[in-house]
């Protein structure tokens, strides 16, 4: 693969025909302003430092890569590896990426932090730099979302965050998107808008990008070390895209290695109760890019339905639209009830329960793995733990915790 | 001349601003929106902004936000906006239209159907929220060949260097975001908007229209006496909301409006501002 793929976005932020900045006047200024910024703090030795420490003692990485091999075994077919996201100080991958964009912050002087928030992982994330830097934080989430995640809700409170249900559109993530793009807009002198993924307008895809690729270069050593040789395959949730791309972009000069991001098929991509821009749903401009949507044929974004709330939403990272593209990723999908076989199949196998939406990618394996032979390697992102989800699960089976 | 040129010039000669008034195309349903448009006509507007109704309107504040989720419970399409002014068009053929919403159901529409069609249509001006110049070079390219012009926004935010790109790429004319801030807020500074428009003027002849924030007769006035256009959006939008369960009222209700801030525009600027001006402000 040319190294050309892995160089972008290009200077104005796209990725091909995807991404851009496709944003009210009032933010170009903000936006130049923090890809200044990064620009320059990126190769900045003491940036860094400050980074990796913060990634080492704070989040508690490197995060071990874990080989099932009780599952692979039942399986019957590839090793199958996990990357423990799950492991992470606030149990995900999303703390990869606010602790990073909260030393951005710091190095321009903002006071207030927002965030928009899906399953609430995010807005934990945020919340817990925020009371740890002593800023202000400001976390939106779709009303419906404040409902099916009460426990995200709560700990964000407990840290000391602001949790604002938003209540037009839909009430799920786009509209919390929405509703801190108006407060970024009004409030933009003294506030530093953390987005949650690869997704929004240049520069957030690279940044978002860039603090969540330590998984993938984390991956590459570690599976060095414990085989010898690159995985065949790598598998991971989207939702906005950060988990998987963040494993997905140190090996995108590797070809030899497969990736499949796996979306959110909810009741199936066959009927209208899914969440799955990649795989069923085409190219459209939202939230700041340009790049694949769930829409209607006048360009109204559809609402999207998920069992899990990290991936319920009507838009992808650009960059996955373009790898896509071109080929380089493959895009599938797997339903409510594939991803919640997998979620009690990992947490009964193996002793680790997977958050729904890391379980998306674990029910990919279940299909991949059997095809592959005994000696070759998939990794899977485990993106997060599923605590916060034992509400969702026992509430299926009629049960009250 | 363009519709758009045509009437600025019209207005200069009068030593007369315009007012623009906006609404969202099939707020409270379809049937409102071509009678509201004469009637905003007759009651003083000089351009009018028809709003295309989008499930993620990213810059709205409540009152727009809740006219689009109205229009779309109706189904309203970019496709019905349109047909909307070929009709507004058959008995008016003088006052500019301009659409504004955002970029999605042009992309979806594609930009040459869409160019197309809107100039049959009638349609004299396109501003896209979430296109700024440096995305719009593919739609702009296509809207010269029809002679619909491409409106852009500049933002409190927006640096000089940049105010000089912006301008000598517009057309029609330029729109000037009055505050930071979402459409319906309330913290409208005039003189920090004279100072803005003046360093606008700097850099372009384009007519320069003001909007967000302006609500009443007073703020049109005093808007008007430093910008060439006032656009009214929340202001008459929620007009039509009080008034969306009756809507024989929404006309009359709207029209009332723009009567008031037809004559305290052309009244000339407040006086207090004369004197004030004259006299200094005693501090
Ligand atoms: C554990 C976990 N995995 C995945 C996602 C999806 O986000 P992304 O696709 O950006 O990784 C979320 C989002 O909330 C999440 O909490």
């Amino acid at each position: 693969m040319s190294s050309e793929v892995a160089d972008l976005p290009d200077a104005s932020g796209h990725f091909g025909v995807y991404g851009g900045r496709f944003v009210a006047e009032t933010l170009i200024e903000p936006l130049d302003e923090l890809t200044a910024a990064y620009e320059r703090l990126k190769n900045d030795a003491e940036f860094q430092a400050e980074l990796d420490k913060d990634l080492a003692d704070y989040v508690g990485r490197p995060s071990p890569l874990y080989f099932a091999e009780r599952w692979s075994k039942q399986l019957g077919g590839a090793k199958i590896y996990l990357k423990r996201e799950d492991l992470n100080h606030t149990g995900a991958h999303k703390v990869n990426n606010t602790i990073g964009q909260a030393l951005l912050a710091k190095h321009l002087g903002k006071t207030r932090i927002i965030a928009e928030t899906g399953a609430g992982q995010h807005g934990v994330a945020s919340a817990t730099v925020a009371a740890r830097l002593g800023l202000e934080c400001v976390v939106y989430m779709g009303a419906e979302d404040v409902k099916r995640q009460a426990l995200n809700v709560y700990r964000m409170k407990l840290l000391g965050a602001e949790v604002v249900p938003v209540e037009s559109g839909s009430k799920t993530l786009k509209d919390a998107l929405n509703e801190a793009m108006r407060d970024w807009v009004t409030n933009v002198d003294n506030t530093f808008y953390i987005i949650g993924t690869v997704a929004g307008p240049h520069p957030y895809p690279m940044l978002v990008r860039d603090f969540q690729a330590i998984i993938g270069r984390e991956a590459k050593q570690q599976i060095m070390t414990a085989e010898g040789r690159l995985p065949d395959a790598l598998i991971a949730c989207v939702g906005g895209g950060s988990n998987a791309i963040g494993l997905f972009h140190p090996f995108i000069e590797d070809s030899d290695v497969a990736m499949y991001g796996v979306e959110a098929a909810g009741d199936g991509v066959d009927t209208p109760r899914h969440a799955a821009p990649l795989c069923a749903g085409r190219p459209g401009v939202l939230h700041g890019n340009r790049t694949y949507l769930v829409e209607d044929d006048n360009g109204q974004i559809i609402e999207t339905h998920s069992i899990s709330a990290g991936l319920d939403y009507p838009g992808v990272g650009p960059e996955h639209a373009w790898l896509k593209d071109i080929g380089r990723a493959n895009y599938v999908a797997v339903t409510d009830d594939e991803a919640l076989k997998a979620f009690h199949d990992l947490t009964k196998i193996e002793g680790i329960m997977p958050a729904l939406e890391s379980s998306h990618a674990l029910a990919y394996a279940t299909k991949l793995a059997p095809t592959m032979r005994k000696d070759q390697i998939i990794i899977v992102n485990l993106s997060g733990r599923g605590d916060k989800d034992i509400h969702t699960v026992a509430g299926l089976e009629g049960i009250s915790v | 001349m363009s519709r758009i040129k045509g009437c600025f010039a019209a207005l200069k000669a009068e030593n007369k601003k315009a007012l623009i008034p906006f609404v969202t195309a099939g707020d409270p349903n379809p049937a409102v929106t071509v009678p509201l448009m004469h009637a905003m006509v007759e009651a003083g507007a000089d351009l009018l902004e028809l709003g295309v109704p989008f499930s993620d309107p990213m810059a709205e504040g409540p009152t727009i936000q809740k006219a689009c989720e109205r229009a779309l419970e109706h189904g309203t399409s970019l496709h019905d906006v349109l047909a909307m002014v070929s009709e507004f068009r058959q008995t008016n053929s003088t006052t500019p239209v301009v659409l504004m919403g955002y970029m999605n159901p042009v992309e979806i529409m594609g930009y040459q159907a869409f160019a197309t069609a809107a100039a049959e249509a009638g349609v004299d001006g396109l501003l896209t929220v979430d296109m700024p110049p440096e995305e719009a070079s593919d739609l702009v390219a296509i809207l010269k060949t029809v002679e619909i012009a491409p409106i852009f926004l500049l933002a409190p935010t927006t640096v000089d260097a940049r105010i000089a790109k912006i301008c000598a790429e517009a057309s029609g004319f330029v729109y000037y975001v009055s505050l930071k801030g979402v459409t319906g807020a309330a913290n409208l500074d005039v003189a920090a908007v004279e100072q803005k428009v003046m360093q606008i003027r700097h850099h372009t002849d384009t007519p320069i229209g003001v909007g967000f924030g302006i609500r009443d007769a007073d703020t049109a006035q005093r808007v008007a006496a430093v910008a060439d256009a006032v656009v009214v959006g929340s202001a008459v939008v929620n007009r039509v909301a009080d008034n969306a369960e009756s809507p024989e009222k929404i006309n009359e209700a709207v029209a009332s409006l723009l009567r008031e801030m037809r004559v305290a525009m052309d009244a000339g600027p407040p006086k207090v501002g004369w004197m004030a001006k004259i006299f200094g402000t005693g501090k």
